[in-house]
């Protein structure tokens, strides 16, 4: 059962919440307990921008078997306006059209679901514009 | 003033076409084509259903309205394609929105009409006073049998509406429903697909309530077909709306620019929503709009709109419904679409 993990998670995969750090303005995100940069302990909730580009990715062809009707499937790491970095899967993308530089929309998505019979789990993906 | 303050409509970028159908059950395209006025439709990425749909048009109706989504105090999806059987679609909109939980939420559920009578019960409890906005959405991932008929036509897509007292850019002035026990089109408790009574979907069923409803609605108002720039209806193929426009006395020119169906398929719940946000994407200060929707079942909502000057202010907020249908298309065969729409079944 995963209900409890996907709840606690909620605010970052379907709103981008992140922590920015009071004391140095680092951005964390997810968001954590302690700034890594300057080891403070105050932050202020802050939501990424919906927009970002491309790092670095690669291309998955064989997956874990969840996500096997989906290959092959972009995953990235993207860094987001705000210079928060996160990985996400790419959506609506050919994979010929997936490159580092790339600007890309995160969206909200179903990631996956908990088989035939349990809860559809929702998040971010992001799409190359 | 009470009406429309954000509209927002999203579609997948997923599309086949008449023809990839058509050659895997032998049937002649061109018949399809010229009888039903259907020539693609969207389909829904594996990773999207109605509630991602929902989420995505919502987010632009917030957008174009400029509010605080903590301010919407109500939100209901009408949709047939629910993903939960027990779980509100909304539940997961308000997360993803940031409206809180402050909040009423509701699934509608009304076959394809089930968007509007959202719109008309967001449009009440504002006038009610008992919420300050409310956001109602009309979203779908209709499901056709494979060989079906409706495998031409079921689609996914849907427009979202936010309902408010201040900033309005499409005003209501009237509304109005006509029900009936008609089971023109139903689907069972744990069936996959939905079934129809063939040729009796038509004149019992979509034209009876369409017309009796648009009938209605124009002596509620006391207006004539031509004090309306444009009109929009149901659209579960491209004939029907056109045949239900002429029997109510509208012209071609003024379903135009909300007919979307023959590109974009049938999106039931989001059907004539998406129509209207179509035409709201390019109305003028003072147009006036005569919708009238359809749910099998059956029934239709009739809704009469005004466009104010703030139209303009907020068109260019969010995508447009036009640019959405006409670009960043990625065409399906017959064996891609199979697999998206989960008609092959796989190992556990």
């Amino acid at each position: 059962m995963i209900t409890p993990k996907y709840v606690r998670e909620i605010p970052q995969r379907y709103r981008l919440e992140a922590a920015k750090c009071k004391n140095c303005s680092y951005i964390s995100f997810p968001p954590r307990l302690v700034c890594p940069k300057c080891k403070s302990r105050s932050f202020d909730t802050i939501r990424l921008s919906d927009e970002g580009k491309i790092l670095t990715f690669t291309i998955i062809r064989v997956s874990s078997d969840i996500f096997s009707h989906q290959t092959p499937y972009g995953v990235a790491v993207i860094e987001t306006s705000e210079g928060a970095k996160l990985m996400a899967m790419i959506a609506d993308t050919k994979i010929e059209d997936i490159a580092i530089g790339k600007k890309v929309k995160l969206i909200f998505r179903k990631i996956r679901d908990e088989g035939v019979s349990g809860i559809h789990c929702y998040g971010y993906k992001a799409v190359v514009i | 003033m009470i009406g429309i303050i954000g509209y927002g409509s999203y579609l997948p970028r997923y599309r086949i076409k008449v023809e990839s159908i058509a050659k895997e059950w032998g049937s002649d395209p061109e018949s399809i084509k010229r009888g039903l006025k259907l020539f693609e439709k969207t389909v829904p990425g594996l990773d999207e259903d109605t509630i991602t749909i929902a989420v995505q048009a919502s987010k632009y109706a917030v957008k174009r309205a400029g509010i605080n989504p903590e301010e919407i105090g109500a939100v209901y999806i009408g949709s047939e394609s629910h993903p939960y059987a027990v779980k509100p679609s909304g539940t997961v909109l308000i997360e993803a929105l940031g409206i809180g939980n402050d909040v009423h939420v509701a699934s509608y559920e009304f076959a394809c009409k089930a968007g509007t009578e959202a719109m008309f019960v967001a449009y009440c409890l504002v006038k009610a006073n008992e919420v300050k906005y409310a956001l109602a959405i009309g979203a779908d991932t209709s499901q056709g049998a494979p060989g079906d008929a409706l495998e031409y036509s079921a689609s996914a897509g849907g427009a979202a509406f936010i309902m408010g007292k201040e900033n309005v850019v499409a005003e209501i002035l009237f509304t109005n429903s006509f029900t009936s026990d008609t089971p023109d089109f139903w689907r069972r408790e744990h069936e996959f697909y939905p079934r129809h009574a063939g040729r009796f979907t038509g004149e019992p069923a979509y034209f009876k309530h369409v017309v009796n409803a648009g009938k209605l609605l124009l002596e509620k108002s006391a207006m004539k077909p031509e004090d309306f720039d444009y009109a929009v209806f149901h659209m579960p193929n491209g004939k029907f709306p056109q045949m239900a426009a002429k029997k109510l006395g509208f012209t071609k020119e003024q379903i135009e620019t909300g007919w979307i169906v023959p590109w974009m398929g049938n999106t039931y719940s989001g059907s004539s929503p998406t129509g209207l946000s179509a035409v709201l994407d390019v109305a003028k200060p003072g147009d006036k709009i005569f919708m009238v929707s359809f749910g099998s079942g059956a029934g239709s909502d009739g809704f009469v709109f005004k466009v104010t000057d703030k139209i303009v202010d907020v068109q260019d907020k969010a995508p447009k419904l036009r640019d959405m249908l006409d670009n960043n298309k990625i065409y399906l065969d017959y064996g891609e679409y199979a697999k998206f729409r989960e008609k092959i079944i796989l190992n556990e």
